[in-house]
């Protein structure tokens, strides 16, 4: 045995890391655009569209299927004369007055819910009840509530945003470490303002996810509940131009819309949420 | 605060007076220490060791005002403690206690402005001064989560610090480090002390660390966590001698012999 041990001499050796080889091997202008996700998605849309364009040309009734290139000149027909802008905005008017009801209502929802143990059991049993019921059930009723105008539309509006965003900050704040908020506790913050300096922030990603999750709920409601009900206050959405270009069977139109609605949504979930993702929970590693 | 009648003895800073602490679970309520009573002084680096189960941890979040004893009394400066405050910071083992949404400058300026102990200049000057000490100058401007253990650890006792609190409770803070990185933390502490002379309440498990850290070290007994002995560390000069080995063997002795 001891001869196993003597018989190695030591290793000592200086480490030299300037005459190291290249590490990094710069890849290739192909692999680089490759690996760029909106090239990947840009190239999975074209092939979309040529299929699309296929066979819309094969099917030969625009009247049933308009061909891409008949639905886009519909959009920028109606962009220019300027009715898809305007349906636009009515559209999204009504959606930020019946989101910004509904986070209201969520805070104050959640805020009772973390005072007290009876506002937690208020809310839990709320959020079961309704969470479950789609928005557009209501609509009759609050047709017969709130008359055929916006009212109607903004009161579905909150209910389908009101429960998801309730629900995700208060588990949001439920799960926020005790260990923060000992250190806010040892700051001296009581009350509300352990809630607004740290568990707010501490919770953002879920409170984030039920914003996201708001959005896209309180999105296709609208959509929906436009549908339905169709004119009312004299200006319609975009829900109502889909509804009348199909009743004038100008099908290219309906295309039209459905693509601004798509687009509208595209645009909140990868550019607005996007960036407020990248700005607070990515940035502040809560979120890889 | 000062007792009149004798001048040379300064009063305790901290005293904890057979403080019986009690918490429950669904089930049963756990007693975790029983009438336990020591006295901290200024410039003290005391120190709670035990085996897990003794209810050092449960003592020392008594002591930072998060629970409250069943019998006996805790008393910060003559004032009985009520409630968590400023006047005692802590520093958790975990590795979360920075807030993630602020870089490290701005996590020790939010703690003395949001505490009310310093104003938004002065917090900035001592910020970046603690910063400084514990050698983060190069990352203030980082977000914790770009940090090692180590560095998140070391933040928090700048933070800490920088808040100047009457006693600094430190619970298990090098207990998930590695443990190279731990005897670094262990070295720096020490070295910050001697710089400001800041009084510290240390809670561990281990024997080694109690004696490089502490001045004095309580012991501590489990199930239910009852004072065995308070003993005198062994000086910075004489670590390394028979002496530190000495006093390791007696408290290994003290603290299994029993069992």
């Amino acid at each position: 045995m001891t001869d196993l041990v003597s018989f190695r001499p030591e290793i000592i050796r200086d480490v030299h890391s300037s005459d190291a080889p290249v590490i990094a091997k710069t890849l290739s202008i192909w692999e680089r655009i490759y690996r760029l996700g909106f090239v990947r998605k840009g190239l999975i849309l074209l092939v979309l569209a040529t299929a699309w364009e296929a066979y819309g040309r094969w099917l030969g009734n625009p009247l049933l299927f308009p061909t891409f290139g008949q639905t886009v000149e519909a959009f920028v027909g109606n962009i220019a004369n300027g009715i898809i802008p305007q349906r636009m905005l009515v559209s999204l008017q009504t959606l930020v007055i019946g989101y910004s009801i509904g986070i209201a209502l969520a805070s104050l929802l959640t805020t009772l819910a973390i005072g007290s143990r009876i506002g937690a059991d208020l809310l839990e049993t709320l959020t079961s009840m309704f969470n479950p019921l789609p928005a557009i059930a209501l609509l009759p009723l609050a047709l017969i509530w709130f008359g055929l105008g916006s009212g109607s539309v903004i009161f579905v509006l909150v209910h389908s945003v009101l429960w998801p965003i309730a629900l995700n900050t208060h588990a949001g704040f439920r799960s926020v470490s005790n260990t923060l908020r000992m250190v806010g506790q040892n700051y001296g913050l009581r009350g509300l303002k352990l809630v607004r300096l740290i568990l707010i922030p501490a919770a953002f990603p879920a409170i984030l996810t039920g914003l996201k999750v708001g959005w896209a709920f309180a999105w296709r409601t609208l959509i929906a509940a436009e549908l339905v009900f169709g004119v009312s206050s004299g200006s319609g959405g975009l829900g109502w131009f889909i509804y009348e270009n199909r009743n004038q069977l100008e099908t290219a139109n309906v295309f039209a819309g459905l693509f601004t609605v798509i687009l509208i949504g595209l645009f909140i979930e990868n550019v607005v949420f996007a960036t407020i993702e990248r700005k607070t929970i990515r940035r502040w590693g809560m979120q890889h | 605060m000062h007792a009149p009648f004798n001048a040379n003895a300064a009063a305790p800073l901290l005293s904890v007076e057979g403080v019986t602490l009690q918490y429950k679970t669904p089930d049963v309520v756990v007693t975790a220490t029983r009438s336990v009573s020591f006295d901290v002084y200024p410039s003290d680096r005391f120190v709670l060791l035990g085996p897990s189960g003794c209810g050092k941890s449960t003592l020392l979040k008594a002591i930072g005002g998060y629970l409250h004893p069943v019998a006996g009394h805790i008393r910060l400066k003559g004032t009985e403690v009520t409630g968590p405050g400023p006047d005692r910071m802590m520093v958790f083992q975990e590795f979360d206690q920075l807030l993630p949404w602020k870089t490290v400058r701005e996590n020790v300026i939010f703690a003395l402005t949001s505490s009310g102990r310093a104003k938004p200049a002065e917090a900035e000057d001592r910020a970046r001064s603690y910063i400084d000490k514990v050698g983060l100058t190069k990352f203030s401007d980082s977000y914790p989560h770009m940090l090692s253990g180590g560095m998140k650890q070391r933040v928090a006792i700048a933070r800490g610090m920088a808040m100047e609190p009457d006693v600094l409770l430190m619970d298990e803070p090098f207990a998930a480090l590695d443990a190279l990185t731990r005897r670094k933390m262990q070295d720096e502490l020490l070295r910050l002390w001697d710089d400001t002379r800041f009084t510290v309440l240390f809670v561990t498990h281990s024997i080694e660390e109690a004696i490089r850290v502490g001045t004095r070290i309580l012991l501590l007994s489990p199930h239910p966590g009852e004072v065995k002995a308070e003993l005198n560390s062994v000086p910075p000069e004489e670590m390394g001698t028979g002496k530190q080995a000495e006093l390791e063997t007696r408290i290994n002795e003290m603290l299994f012999a029993a069992h």
